[in-house]
């Protein structure tokens, strides 16, 4: 037994010495193989065993088995130690520059004026107005006639119509002057379906006037609203647009009120003022922003929608100067140019 | 309108200041656009008369003048042409204040030297005064004005010129009676109306006037004025009530006829007598007949234009202008005075076809009253005698009751009024507020009356008239506001439609920015893009390069392409969406279309990406993905295709198989052709596409297919084929002979060049393939193949590459 003694310590101590010294993984796994593999030296100790007599046998076992486990459990804590440090190794050669940019598209932008439409048609969509459309180029009828404004009307030379004088197809054509024709072919598509108000529109889209300098654009942007149903009254009216404007800005004490005017689609008409700074005086600065009224009889009759039963509010809006208002843009004919670094503000 | 406040004022007391009155009137739909002084703000100016005058010792153009203050004399030196001994001037004393708009703005006026001579102030010109843009001498005051009274006082200079935007609904408001009714509407204020008699007749004289078209003209008016010495002076009161407005005296008869419409609202005509041939006759032109104007310009007219006439010749535009020749002048003695009813109708649009716009033009088409020209006449009567003597004959009336407008009734329910405006208005109110406005209310039961329209309002025919009437006067800012309820019912919305929304996200995300260009563009290229349509084009563009409708989008972006290449952008991608304008056949197709753009480099300049121009498949790839959106990508196919705009090597048709148009050409996706490009100065690849937005639009609910539980199979099939075999129909057969055990195929290599025979190329194409129910064997997997390569050898004549 002493024989054994002095055989295995001097190869537990050399083991342990070459485990301290392994420098990575492989060197390590030289020394599991050495003294601990199928043919390492502390294996071929315990191999040794069977010359041993049966009563020295389990002694001489358990010590060798002891001894095994000396050194596993040094090669062990080693491994740890070495994958620990290779894995620092390796996070400190990955580390890059992450301040740099990353690898894609620039992200484009929607048009201010589509932006601002889309905005406008959400707020009305959430409390159920449906979006309609319609030609851009229209006939007298639509643009005109069946909006009370027939062909002697002075309210026409407010219009400054755009005319095409082709006779090769049917109609008298105009570019449309305004959205407003859009409600009269969603009223008579109504009236012709045998189908009955409510109606709730909202009716984006191009309109055209013949008209250009710092402040006219011959074409631009108009969202024309609808609201049918019965008892409809002016007081619903001052009460969806002054909330829309206050929407609109993202102010709830802005200041709003209604002017008396005139359209000859509706009876009584009004434009809206919002408040847009302070004169020196401390008065409020007032900003026509949008044109509306109660829905003319004369229009019901036209597109057939009962006037003993229904009334119904309309309002009409110039989409670039609200986009110019919330945005601070200067110049109107900037909408039209698409230089890309105007383009590009709108994300 | 512009209107001098004084003069209102004079016909309405008000109490409330200048802002208070504009305040209100604005609220109550006459839009005041400004409010101006009437003169600059100057000090210490004062009625002067030269009492000497000689010429400056050492200078040609400058004059040295003895003024006279009344109390006191002052040398004054002075350049103006017409300064002279006698006459009355404003004198701008020592130490007096003047505010100049142009030059040296505000300044004091100090003793000075001019040329050796000294000077003790200075003697002004209407313009030095803040009264007129320009003048060409001394502002001549009238003999009587009182010598040193202050200017300001004398000509009432502390007024204010109001000027209101009127809506073309309220031609009533075009005169200071009309304005003073609305005031007193909206004060409660009472108007004093000047009292108008009638002048009797001294002579029997008329004229003969024939009125032919009745329609035209269901009232006609005139009188013979006989000596009228139009030599006389305008009085100045006048004249600066006139020049308040915007009107500049000429002569007393045009200065008296213009006063009376700017006071009553009724446009007159002054004619010279003299001049006039046979009679007057009311008719319509003749077609092509000439006739010069008043202000020289010769039109030729058409057979609707209504024109007042002798028996020789037209003389006048009915209700616009009249004619050179026959009108009061300087050498005048007879006068003609003419107050006229003229049809709106008929006077609408005249003076615009002619290109004019005249205050009488401008009234006339709003509806003059048709009771008021007998007071008219009446008072320029009075007004012309006054000034300038003579003797009138009786006023002749022609006149035609059946087409003069009827004056109409209109009901009124106090219960209507409460459920269109959503406020409860008292009874009384209701009377009171509407009153005012010359309405005259009988109440016919408790809370609803007979409403009777006066003759000027031709703006109220039926009962929401009049509620807007008391809305108005009542105040829209006094009237509630309530939220609407509505039922709460869901609407349909269509699943399969991809919203044009989330669309234009799509094409942002992948870095293009939305253009909006003009709807009409330049014929020229329209001519270039798209030879084979003719344009709609507009009969009044704007101007040449805007006078067709475009029946593409792809022009104006391919132009806003340009536009920033020239300001230094090496890297665009653009996009639009909007109506196009094809003229097909008898019709007219309007339908909106989605287009693209792209130039420069495939990506952004960066350190970590390649800096390689855009090729035909960066755009298809973002066209691709649109298509994908609505998960009905599979219904399209692209085509080699034709594109008067694109590279004939570099065009696909891109083809909607199945939904919206089945197998008709949706759009096109190309490079834009190199004559093109070399035409509109354009370097490098552009390309483009342009589709149908709806076609694009229309996708898909998705049907889900159960996932299978069995292994998939890939085989890789090299191929070598002609050139111009399309690497799609390799797949269209595929995806026959495979049907549903094909779970994807794609083209992962394309290869010509070195090893491959020229006129050839190499194409890799990966199968997937997986059965629903079962595991794929081997044998059956390689039996597919087998059959696909051998159709492909037949159909295309492809071999596989060894």
């Amino acid at each position: 037994m002493e024989n054994l003694e002095t055989l295995v310590s001097p190869i537990v101590t050399s083991a342990l010495t070459e485990v301290e010294s392994a420098a990575n993984a492989a060197d390590l796994d030289q020394v599991r193989v050495r003294f601990l593999g199928k043919k390492g030296e502390l294996t071929q100790l315990l191999k040794g065993l069977g010359k041993l007599s049966p009563e020295e046998r389990p002694k001489a076992g358990g010590f060798i088995n002891e001894a095994k486990q000396q050194v596993q459990a040094a090669l062990n804590v080693k491994r740890e130690g070495l994958e620990k440090a290779a894995l620092e190794a390796r996070l400190a050669s990955e580390t890059i520059d992450v301040t740099l940019s990353g690898r894609s598209q620039d992200l484009g932008t929607v048009h201010p004026i589509t932006r601002t439409m889309e905005r406008i048609t959400d707020y009305f969509g959430n409390i159920g107005f449906e979006v309609a459309q319609g030609p851009e180029i229209e006939d007298d009828y639509h643009n005109f006639e069946a909006l009370n404004i027939p062909g002697h009307h002075p309210a026409r030379a407010m219009h400054d119509t755009f005319y095409f004088n082709d006779a090769s197809y049917e109609g008298n054509r105009v570019l449309r002057t305004h959205t407003s024709p859009v409600q009269v072919r969603v009223m008579e598509a109504l009236s012709k379906a045998g189908e009955k108000p409510p109606i709730a529109i909202v009716c984006p889209g191009k309109v055209y006037r013949c008209d250009s300098d710092q402040t006219h654009s011959p074409m631009f942007h108009q969202v024309e609203g609808l609201y049918v149903a019965e008892k409809v009254s002016f007081a619903d009216l001052k009460s969806v647009l002054s909330d829309f404007l206050r929407v609109f800005f993202e102010r709830d004490d802005l200041q709003v009120r209604f002017r008396p005017s005139y359209f000859p689609f509706t009876e009584p008409s009004a434009e809206v003022d919002i408040e847009w700074g302070r004169n020196e005086d401390g008065s409020i600065k007032w900003l026509e922003v949008l044109g509306c009224g109660m829905v003319h009889p004369k229009v019901f009759e036209y597109s057939g929608i009962d006037t003993s039963k229904y009334t119904g509010f309309a309002f009409g809006l110039g989409v670039e100067r609200f986009a110019m208002l919330r945005y601070g843009v200067n110049d109107l004919r900037q909408f039209f140019d698409n230089d890309l670094r105007f383009l590009s503000q709108f994300n | 309108m512009k209107f001098s406040e004084q003069w209102l004022r004079q016909w309405v007391a008000l109490e409330a200041d200048t802002q208070e009155l504009v305040h209100k009137i604005t609220m109550a739909g006459l839009e005041v656009d400004d409010v101006d002084p009437v003169a600059g703000e100057f000090s210490g100016v004062v009625v002067g008369e030269i009492v000497a005058c000689e010429q400056h010792p050492d200078a040609d153009k400058l004059r040295v003048t003895r003024v006279s203050v009344g109390s006191e004399e002052f040398q004054v030196v002075c350049g103006a042409p017409n300064a002279r001994v006698g006459i009355r001037v404003p004198f701008a004393t020592v130490g007096a204040q003047l505010s100049l708009k142009e030059g040296p703005g505000n300044f004091k006026i100090k003793k000075a030297k001019l040329r050796g001579v000294e000077s003790f102030g200075m003697l002004c010109a209407e313009e030095e005064l803040g009264m007129a843009e320009s003048s060409d001498g001394l502002m001549e005051l009238p003999g009587d004005a009182v010598v040193g009274q202050d200017i300001r006082e004398y000509l009432n200079l502390d007024d204010k010129i109001i000027d209101v935007d009127l809506t073309p609904n309220r031609g009533d408001c075009l005169s200071i009676a009309g304005l003073a009714r609305e005031v007193s509407a909206n004060f409660l204020a009472d108007v004093s109306e000047i009292q108008v008699e009638p002048v009797a007749p001294a002579l029997d004289d008329t004229f003969k006037v024939s009125v032919e078209s009745k329609e035209g003209a269901p009232r006609f008016l005139t009188r013979v004025l006989k000596d009228v010495d139009v030599t006389k002076a305008t009085p100045l009161w006048m004249v600066e009530r006139l020049r308040r407005s915007g009107i500049r005296s000429i002569d007393p008869v045009v200065d008296v006829t213009a006063y009376v419409m700017l006071e009553l609202g009724q446009p007159m005509h002054g004619y010279d007598l003299d001049t006039l041939n046979g009679s007057l006759i009311v008719r319509m032109a003749k077609a092509e007949e000439k006739l010069v104007l008043l202000d020289g310009q010769e039109v030729s007219m058409n057979a609707e234009t209504l024109v007042i006439a002798d028996e020789k010749h037209a003389l006048g535009i009915a209700g616009v202008m009249g004619g050179e020749g026959s009108g009061v002048s300087q050498t005048t003695r007879n006068v003609l005075l003419e107050a006229a009813f003229f049809d709106p109708i008929v006077i609408a649009g005249k003076a615009r076809s002619y290109g004019l716009h005249t205050d009488a033009s401008h009234r006339f088409e709003r509806g003059v009253d048709f009771q008021l020209q007998r007071k008219a006449i009446e008072r320029a009567t009075a007004l012309i005698l006054e000034i300038c003597g003579g003797q009138p004959g009786p006023v002749s009336e022609v006149m035609s009751e059946e087409h003069l407008p009827a004056l109409s009734t209109v009901t009124l329910r106090a219960e209507k009024v409460a459920s269109l405006l959503g406020i409860t208005i008292e009874n009384d109110l209701i009377e009171a507020l509407l009153t005012r406005l010359g309405l005259e209310m009988s109440a016919t039961a408790e809370g609803e009356w007979t409403v009777s329209v006066p003759s000027w309002r031709f703006d109220i025919s039926i009962e929401e008239d009049l509620i807007e009437e008391l809305g108005r006067i009542y105040g829209y800012e006094r009237l509630p506001e309530t939220i609407p309820t509505a039922l709460l019912k869901l609407k349909q919305v269509d699943e399969d439609k991809v919203k044009e929304s989330d669309i234009r996200r799509v094409l942002v995300g992948r870095g293009y920015q939305e253009a909006v260009s003009f709807s009409f563009i330049d014929p020229k290229l329209h001519q270039l893009f798209d030879p084979r349509h003719e344009p709609v084009a507009l009969a009044n563009p704007i101007a040449s390069d805007l006078s067709v409708m475009r029946t593409t989008l792809l022009p104006g972006l391919v132009k806003t392409v340009s536009y920033n290449l020239n300001r230094q952008q090496s890297r665009v991608r653009l996009f639009e969406t909007g109506q196009t304008f094809v003229r097909e056949g008898e019709s007219l197709r309007q339908e909106n279309q989605i287009a693209a753009v792209i130039t420069g480099s495939r990506y952004p300049e960066s350190w970590a990406l390649k800096a390689e121009p855009v090729d035909f498949f960066d755009l298809k790839g973002d066209l691709e993905a649109l298509l994908e959106l609505g998960g009905a990508a599979g219904d399209f196919r692209f085509e080699k295709g034709s594109h008067d705009a694109m590279h004939p090597g570099q065009c696909a048709a891109i083809v909607r198989s199945e939904g919206i148009r089945d197998g008709k050409v949706m759009g096109h996706v190309g490079a834009l052709h190199p004559n093109l490009a070399k035409e509109l100065g354009l370097d490098g690849a552009v390309l483009m596409f342009e589709a149908s937005l709806e076609a694009i639009s229309q996708g898909h609910v998705t049907e889900f297919t159960p996932l299978s539980k069995f292994p998939e199979v890939r085989r890789d099939l090299a191929l070598i084929v002609k050139q111009d075999v399309a690497a799609d129909s390799l797949n269209q057969v595929i995806r026959e002979e495979a049907s549903e055990l094909l779970k994807d195929v794609r083209i992962f290599d394309v290869y010509a060049g070195k090893g491959i025979e020229e006129g050839y190329k190499s194409l890799a194409l990966g199968l997937t393939l997986q059965h629903a129910s079962r595991t794929l064997k081997d044998e059956e997997v390689n039996q597919l193949i087998d059959s696909i390569v051998s159709r492909l050898e037949s159909e295309f004549g492809a071999s596989l590459r060894s």
